[in-house]
């Protein structure tokens, strides 16, 4: 009974420094932002918002942000697209070599993401003649986000009764109708999961939008260059903060999502 | 063809098979099924019965031969181009939307207009006593409701051949046997031809109008239920159905129709013969354990060439209440045979045979049926 109570403790107390080790750097991230004062040092000084009016001024990083949407919007697109196809071919039919086919598709997760931009510079450049822009950056992201993709909507794909998918053909939908009607429905939230990630993991993707980008910046090149100046933290403190809050506001807006999807009806089927 | 249009089969299987490499999970199926007929599909699991009806539906390509419904050679069409419909195992619901609109879902696709979609879900909903639930979420309602909405929905597409996958398998007895009766009635009502796949083989002979039985992706038997449990073609079909006793041995001789098997030195039992039996064939007695009645002491008439007589040593006994269940062994090294005797005096029963007491076992010649395999 002892032994248990003070396995207990002690388990409560590490999951307590887990969580701070985890979320304390995050939450300083705002605290700071706010601090009248360029060096991020204890004790605060005073409240300011000049470093988010620094924000608002600022013309390059607005272009960078705006990249980084343009690129995470359009790889979030394509690669959701791409997955789906995969995850479908995968889940659905009786696919020559399918173990093969799913290891290329995966291989790029374990390939360090150094390689994967030297190698692509490099045919780029070289073979290809392509200049560096943010399509390059994006054909990169896709390749780095449809593992992703793929594995989020597989394992949405196999959760649902294939008979479902039968009984619609029975019922008289074409291939296509059937699709459109029970499959696209029913994966739905693997798709807006899909979404989110590889919107996510492009958007702050810094080591292939270095290779890659040529004379553009992304939000992350952008970030990296700040951070030289000392005198731009700040600036990148109360940046760092805007991002977090849009992150949980998109996160929270995905899970209402989600949940509307499992409980509600969707009459627009019919 | 010289048959009239009118007696034309609703399907037509013409050497159906489905292979997958060398092994034939459904080899070579031909046989028709009449129109409005209640037609079951029974076998043990991996006979073949599901992929065969799966073929007829289009869900699964047959690798030979062809399937004509309603004189219509189906090819390879797919499932929506085909005038069947199917109620699944697993229902297969669509949880995304409620229960009107999982009924409406084949209307949709058939061009009708809302107001008459709509009046085709409310008598459908009617007819399988679901009225009033069509705006229920398919999470809200019972298995048996379930199978109800599976029904309806594939019911009011109005197809020509409904095939049923095991739909009674998920429900408890009592709710199967109420379905049961229900499926029956709503078969006789409509007219629609049911193929209808079990391997529960109670639930196919009190349905089925004719009975299949596969086994190994081969079809055995097709009869009535009393034509598959009274006279079997095989051994197979025969141990399948019910319980049956075999009794080994070699023809001995033919004569007046009745053919007589050497079942152990001297001992012979005897059983309508077939047209091609033969002394010194191979030949296999099967009996039905309720129709051998046992004694305890030597029978009258002993002898007589109406009936079988065999001398065993009773094993077990077991009371079971309308009825009581005797094991008896006849000669050592053979399977014990059954008995089964209704017990409609008090004195017959399981305790008027003690263990290792000799029983006399008879049953009159046109009981048995002689199999040859």
């Amino acid at each position: 009974m002892e032994t248990l109570r003070k396995h207990c403790t002690l388990l409560s107390l590490f999951a307590v420094l887990y969580l701070a080790f985890l979320y304390v750097p995050v939450l300083l991230l705002p605290l700071f932002s706010f601090n009248d004062n360029i060096y991020v040092t204890l004790p605060l000084k005073g409240f300011t918002l000049k470093w988010y009016e620094n924000l608002l001024a600022n013309s390059s990083l607005q272009a960078a942000i705006w990249a980084s949407i343009k690129v995470g919007v359009g790889v979030a697109s394509i690669s959701t697209v791409l997955g789906l196809m995969a995850a479908r071919a995968m889940t659905r039919y009786r696919l020559p070599f399918r173990r093969s086919i799913y290891a290329l598709i995966m291989l790029p997760l374990v390939i360090p993401y150094m390689v994967i931009g030297v190698s692509s510079l490099v045919i780029l450049r070289r073979a290809l003649d392509v200049d560096l822009s943010l399509w390059t950056v994006g054909l990169s992201h896709v390749l780095i986000t449809v593992p992703l993709s793929m594995l989020v909507l597989m394992a949405r794909m196999e959760g649902f009764d294939r008979s479902l998918e039968e009984a619609s053909r029975d019922l008289g939908d074409s291939a296509w109708t059937s699709f459109r009607r029970v499959t696209l429905p029913l994966v739905m939230p693997g798709i807006v999961s899909s979404l989110l990630l590889c919107f996510i993991t492009s958007f702050d993707e810094y080591l292939l939008a270095f290779f890659l980008a040529g004379s553009e910046t992304t939000l992350p090149i952008f970030i990296f260059g700040s951070l030289r100046f000392p005198a731009k933290i700040p600036d990148v403190l109360a940046l760092g903060s805007l991002i977090l809050m849009v992150s949980i506001v998109l996160v929270v807006f995905a899970e209402w999502l989600r949940r509307r999807g499992v409980a509600g009806s969707d009459s627009s089927v019919i | 063809m010289t048959q009239p249009a009118n007696s034309r089969p609703m399907i037509s299987l013409q050497s159906v098979s489905k292979r997958f490499g060398n092994f034939a999970a459904v080899d070579s199926a031909t046989f028709d099924i009449a129109p409005g007929e209640f037609f079951s599909l029974l076998g043990p699991s991996g006979c073949g019965k599901t992929t065969l009806l799966r073929m007829i539906g289009g869900f699964e390509r047959q690798s030979e031969g062809d399937i004509l419904i309603d004189g219509e050679p189906m090819g390879i069409r797919p499932p929506n181009q085909r005038p069947t419909n199917m109620v699944f195992q697993s229902y297969a619901i669509f949880p995304h939307l409620d229960i009107a609109e999982n009924i409406a879902y084949g209307l949709v696709n058939r061009g009708f207009d809302k107001a008459t979609i709509s009046k085709k879900v409310a008598q459908a909903l009617e007819m399988v006593r679901l009225g009033g639930l069509g705006n229920r979420r398919t999470n809200q309602i019972s298995g048996g409701q379930r199978q109800r909405v599976a029904l309806a929905r594939a019911i009011v597409c109005e197809p020509k051949v409904l095939l049923l996958d095991e739909p009674l398998g998920a429900l408890d007895k009592k709710l199967r046997e109420e379905m049961q009766i229900e499926l029956r009635q709503l078969q006789k009502s409509l007219g629609i031809t049911f193929i209808f796949v079990t391997h529960d083989q109670e639930e196919a002979l009190s349905l089925s109008d004719r009975i299949a039985v596969m086994a190994r992706g081969q079809v055995l038997q097709i009869d009535t239920a009393t034509a598959l449990y009274e006279r079997p073609n095989c051994r197979e079909v025969a141990g399948f159905i019910g319980n049956m006793n075999f009794f080994e041995g070699r023809i001995s001789s033919v004569a007046n129709g009745v053919a007589a098997i050497e079942i152990g030195p001297g001992q012979h039992v005897r059983v309508a013969a077939s047209g091609s039996s033969a002394p010194g064939q191979v030949a296999i007695l099967a009996i039905r354990p309720e129709k051998i009645d046992a004694a305890a002491t030597m029978p009258q008439g002993n002898g007589s060439i109406s009936a079988n007589v065999i001398k065993a040593r009773a094993l077990a006994g077991s009371y079971l209440g309308d009825r009581s269940l005797i094991l008896a062994e006849w000669r050592e090294g053979t399977a014990p045979v059954s008995v089964s005797l209704q017990n409609r005096k008090a004195q017959i029963g399981a305790e008027t045979f003690a263990a290792e007491a000799p029983i006399w076992l008879t049953w009159p010649v046109e009981a048995g049926v002689l199999l040859n395999n």
